[in-house]
């Protein structure tokens, strides 16, 4: 195949087979130049976002929702285009008829769909509840049809928890760059390609299914050629230039949104692969540097507006309505050349030319190894916006070559090779209460694992503890995986992604996230159990309900080898345990330590901790230390994090810091430079996340009492794995978050 | 051998020296500033006691987060009161390749420039000879109204800034601003006529006073003078930038 459209572009193996990886390979420039070349915000940028903000403005005027569909079940090709202003807006397409109307997504779970619309005051549909409870099953069904009772009951004491039976698993990325460069009809030719030598003979069950899997993802490019078409464009063939390579892509993420409400829709790597049609296009003098700003402006405009209609146990996990729209930049080749581009100035500026903003999830792949400009540039937009997160670019392009894309906050997945089971969390504090009450929920007075025996002693020996805690990690890891098993299976018979699914090769690899809560004040307690003298406080029934620590211990986030070995014991035990089990699909296991903002549920869940930790209070979030544990600076903190082997953690080990500017250097350009030292030398030791934010806590406390300033209105701030405005979560959440170290000058 | 008589550490400085540092705050200091945020590392009972190689085999864990401008800094307390501790630690780390550089109000330096003439004087040249860069607090330019605030006269710290441009040492004077007490006119254009005649200052931060550690002060049962003193305004603060620039703009 050989086509107009690729004219210009150095040839290869990507024009006779779908390989976008050397397409970008054989293709891109690197850029070590530095941000001069950039272009301000057009006037059309100004006066969208402008509309945006308005709007965002009586959302949140209305309680959250502007608006919402109660009677149109959400499909590729549901809604009659619709636009923030057709007139300015060089990519469009939305997930409904208007912008921030929220769609009416059913098929994981009706209830939740309906509850979701009597939240915020709308009425939905009967005609859809009697269709989807009678005549057609949801996700959420199956899987509570085939639930055992001691998965029910590990779910409601939340020591397995935030699992995806309720709302869509996410975190599969589509390679929409696919659709760019090759158009749908070459797509959906390959696919049927692939259906031909999908199962020769026999028909076994494996075999059946991804038949039936192939034909709707052909399917869904076929919808997506008619969703493109009502808004007036043939993606049938390749995108001929930079807006249409925009738009192309855009309107495969379009489809995945229209279909999936999954807890992360992320949209992948395109940074580098759009920037070779944008210098095609500047080369030819057919855009400016100003034209290419907004094109990537417009693009940045609409992953600040997806939206998706929640329900309020949702909204608890997951703080402040993000998508995490992650967008992936910059990291290095396997050949060693740097992969950024212009493009990737581009997107970061857009915290600039627009400000900043929680979507899209700004990650920006790091290496020592990238062009210096290019991290003083990062750092330098980071400072002001708070708005980026850091991944360590080393330690993933190992794992996952070096066309890998984040896929929910923290997670990498190769893309378009790969999919994601994504898989909650695991509570490994309460874990270990379990361990000392013998499987008795120390809240409910559930007797929810196994009945093993209780640890009687009054001040609590450490081998025991361990010898417990290893039975009862062996439960949890067991039920954990087989309840997850469960959940995949209904997700890919009753929600299945297939707009996103037709974008991954035919035989793809996949993995099976599983996650760990309460990372810190296990290791913490274990450390107290093991240093000092832990006294139990027994109720009148026996249960332990609280501990006395006496004497010091150390502490995780101390750089303190007698804590962070525990640490890393902790996370190969458990990644060793939930690999002894059979996963669907024979997904390769793995596990993070993330908690987004799931930590402050989780931990009003969970009883008082031999750390000192009192019942009910927020857990720390992610791989973070404990608060007020970090007794010995930044970098100590950091050097505990950074301990912790991204090899038994696959799917991540996020890490969220807050430093005070005054803390950073005493100039802007000072701050720029040491927070480049930090970042190389954290990343240097093999650690895998950073969060950066770049504020004081008087400015947090100012915005939780004056939330209408303006200066406000878009206060970023970084959280486990994700941004969120700082307005938009609960007081509660907004506690802890004001809660949690800030690193200060002494 | 000496131990340093060590107050805490801080793994991550980032505003005490050249890029990203560990920071070593030891106890103990001569001088008792009215406007002193650390009044905690004045006494001598330290919090601990440990040798140089252990401070250094600590400093050196953060190695990875210093690329070329970072290293170790002393602080306190008064790094020149102990003297052949710091000038052992810094010695170590030239060896082990690290840069080094030490807060200093200068209260122990010879007066008369004669090292013989105060204890330990020979451990401070040591102590200078292993510094990279010297971040010298110069708390006021007029004798009498230094000791009002500090409790001794200026001109150790004075003779400190000239044998530091005597020996081309890498200096950064700091200066902080409190309000009445050192923000006057004619004695910032003095200061900064005494800084720019040196030749050897690299830069002048003016550290705006702040209350952040009058909570300090209250934990250890010690009256503050300073009650009532607010924080400079901010354009207090630039005019005195300008008045100690190194390149004064007339």
């Amino acid at each position: 195949m050989t086509t107009d459209a690729w004219k210009g572009f150095a040839p290869g193996h990507w024009m006779k087979e779908i390989n976008v990886r050397e397409f970008i390979r054989l293709n891109y420039t690197p850029y070590d130049g530095g941000p001069e070349f950039l272009a301000d915000a057009t006037d059309a940028t100004d006066k969208l976002w402008a509309k945006l903000q308005d709007l965002q403005k009586q959302e949140r005027a209305k309680g959250g929702v502007l608006d919402m569909d109660t009677d149109i079940v959400s499909s590729i090709t549901s809604h009659a285009p619709g636009y923030l202003d057709k007139d300015l807006e060089k990519v469009v397409g939305l997930q409904t008829d208007k912008p921030l109307k929220r769609a009416f997504m059913p098929y994981g779970g009706i209830r939740m769909a309906e509850e979701a619309c009597t939240t915020y005051g709308y009425t939905p549909s009967p005609l859809l509840h009697e269709i989807f409870t009678k005549y057609h099953k949801t996700h959420n069904q199956g899987v509570f049809d085939v639930y055992t009772p001691e998965m029910r009951a590990a779910r409601k004491s939340h020591i397995i928890t935030g699992l995806p039976d309720t709302y869509g698993r996410g975190r599969i990325v589509g390679d929409y760059r696919r659709i760019a460069l090759y158009g749908v009809d070459a797509l959906i030719e390959a696919k049927q390609a692939d259906m031909v030598y999908a199962g020769h003979g026999s028909m076994p069950e494996d075999v059946c299914r991804l038949r039936e899997e192939v034909a709707e993802q052909i399917r869904a490019l076929g919808q997506m050629k008619v969703m493109a078409q009502s808004y007036g464009f043939d993606i049938s063939r390749p995108a001929a230039n930079a807006r249409e390579a925009v738009q192309w892509l855009y309107f495969g993420y379009l489809a995945a949104i229209k279909t999936q409400n999954g807890a992360a829709m992320s949209i992948g790597r395109i940074s580098t692969f759009l920037d070779i049609y944008i210098e095609r296009d500047l080369r030819n003098g057919a855009i400016t540097e100003t034209d290419a700003q907004e094109l990537i402006d417009h693009l940045v405009l609409k992953l600040r507006m997806v939206k998706f209609a929640r329900i309020p146990s949702y909204n608890e996990l997951f703080s402040g309505d993000p998508v995490w729209a992650t967008l992936s930049i910059a990291g290095l080749g396997s050949d060693g050349r740097s992969m950024v581009t212009k493009n990737d100035y581009r997107i970061l500026h857009t915290l600039e030319t627009m400000g900043p903003s929680p979507e899209p999830n700004m990650t920006v792949l790091y290496s020592h190894r990238l062009p210096k400009k290019f991290r003083d540039y990062a750092a330098k937009v980071s400072i002001k916006t708070s708005s980026v997160q850091y991944e360590n670019d080393c330690v993933m392009r190992r794992v996952w070559g070096d066309d890998y894309a984040i896929c929910c906050c923290v997670s990498a997945t190769q893309t378009g090779k790969e999919m994601q089971f994504f898989g909650a969390r695991a509570n490994l504090a309460k874990c270990l209460l379990y361990a000392i009450n013998g499987g008795m929920d120390e809240k409910s007075h559930v007797q929810v694992a196994p009945e093993y025996p209780r640890i009687t002693s009054s001040v609590l020996d450490y081998d025991e503890v361990m010898k417990r805690f290893d039975v009862m990690m062996d439960w949890l890891a067991g039920l954990y995986v087989h309840t997850l098993n469960l959940i995949h299976y209904m997700h890919d018979k009753y929600y299945y992604e297939a707009a996103e699914m037709a974008l991954i090769d035919t035989n793809v690899r996949r993995t099976f996230a599983t996650g760990i809560a309460g990372f810190s004040h296990a290791v913490d307690s274990l450390c107290a159990i093991k240093y000092a003298k832990v006294h139990v406080i027994r109720d009148e029934s026996g249960l332990a309900v609280d501990y006395k620590t006496e004497g010091d211990f150390p502490r995780y986030g101390n750089d303190d080898d007698r804590a962070d070995e525990i640490a890393i014991w902790l996370l190969t035990e458990f990644i060793s345990k939930i690999r002894g089990h059979h996963t669907y699909r024979n997904a390769e296991p793995s596990t993070s330590i993330l908690t987004i903002t799931s930590n402050v549920v989780y931990g009003k869940a969970t009883g008082a901790m031999p750390d000192g930790r009192p019942a009910g209070e927020p857990l720390s979030p992610g791989a973070n230390p404990s608060y007020g544990a970090e007794k010995s600076g930044l970098l100590a903190s950091l050097n505990s994090v950074a301990k912790l082997p991204y090899e038994y953690a696959l799917d991540g080990i996020s890490n969220t810091q807050t430093i005070h500017p005054s803390a950073l250097g005493n100039n802007d350009e000072e701050r720029v430079q040491n927070l480049v030292s930090v970042l190389d030398g954290y990343f240097d030791r093999g650690a895998h996340h950073l969060n950066v934010n770049v504020f004081g806590v008087e400015k947090l406390l100012d915005a939780q009492e004056h939330p209408e300033k303006p200066e406000y209105a878009n206060f970023t701030i970084r959280v486990s794995g994700y941004a969120v405005k700082f307005i938009d979560l609960t007081r509660e959440q907004q506690n802890d978050v004001i809660r949690r170290t800030c690193h200060k000058a002494m | 051998m000496a131990a340093g008589r060590i107050h805490s550490f801080e793994t991550f400085g980032a505003a005490d020296g050249p890029g990203v540092r560990f920071i070593v705050f030891l106890s103990g200091c001569g001088f008792r500033c009215l406007y002193c945020h650390n009044p905690d590392t004045w006494a001598k009972p330290p919090a601990f006691e440990m040798s140089a190689e252990d401070v250094l085999a600590k400093a050196l864990r953060y190695r990875s987060y210093w690329r070329d401008a970072g290293g170790i800094t002393a602080s306190g307390g008064e790094p020149m009161l102990q003297s052949e501790f710091v000038a052992e630690l810094f010695e170590l780390a030239h060896k082990a390749g690290a840069t080094t550089c030490f807060d200093t109000s200068a209260c122990a330096f010879p007066a008369d420039g004669d090292f013989a003439s105060v204890p330990r004087g020979d451990a401070i040249r040591r102590m200078l000879d292993a510094t990279d860069t010297v971040l010298l607090d110069i708390k006021h330019i007029d004798d009498a109204r230094h000791r009002a605030l500090t409790g001794c006269g200026n001109a150790a710290p004075i003779a400190c800034a000239r044998y530091l441009a005597e020996i081309g040492k890498r200096v950064w004077i700091r200066h902080v601003l409190v309000p009445g007490w050192t923000d006057g006119e004619d004695d910032l254009r003095r200061l900064g006529d005494f800084i720019r005649s040196l030749g050897n200052v690299e830069r002048v931060d003016v550290l705006p006073y702040h209350v952040l550690g009058v909570h300090k002060w209250r934990d250890l049962g010690l009256p503050y003078a300073l009650e009532g003193v607010d924080p400079p305004t901010d354009e207090s603060v630039a005019r005195a930038r300008k008045l100690l620039s190194l390149r004064p703009t007339h």
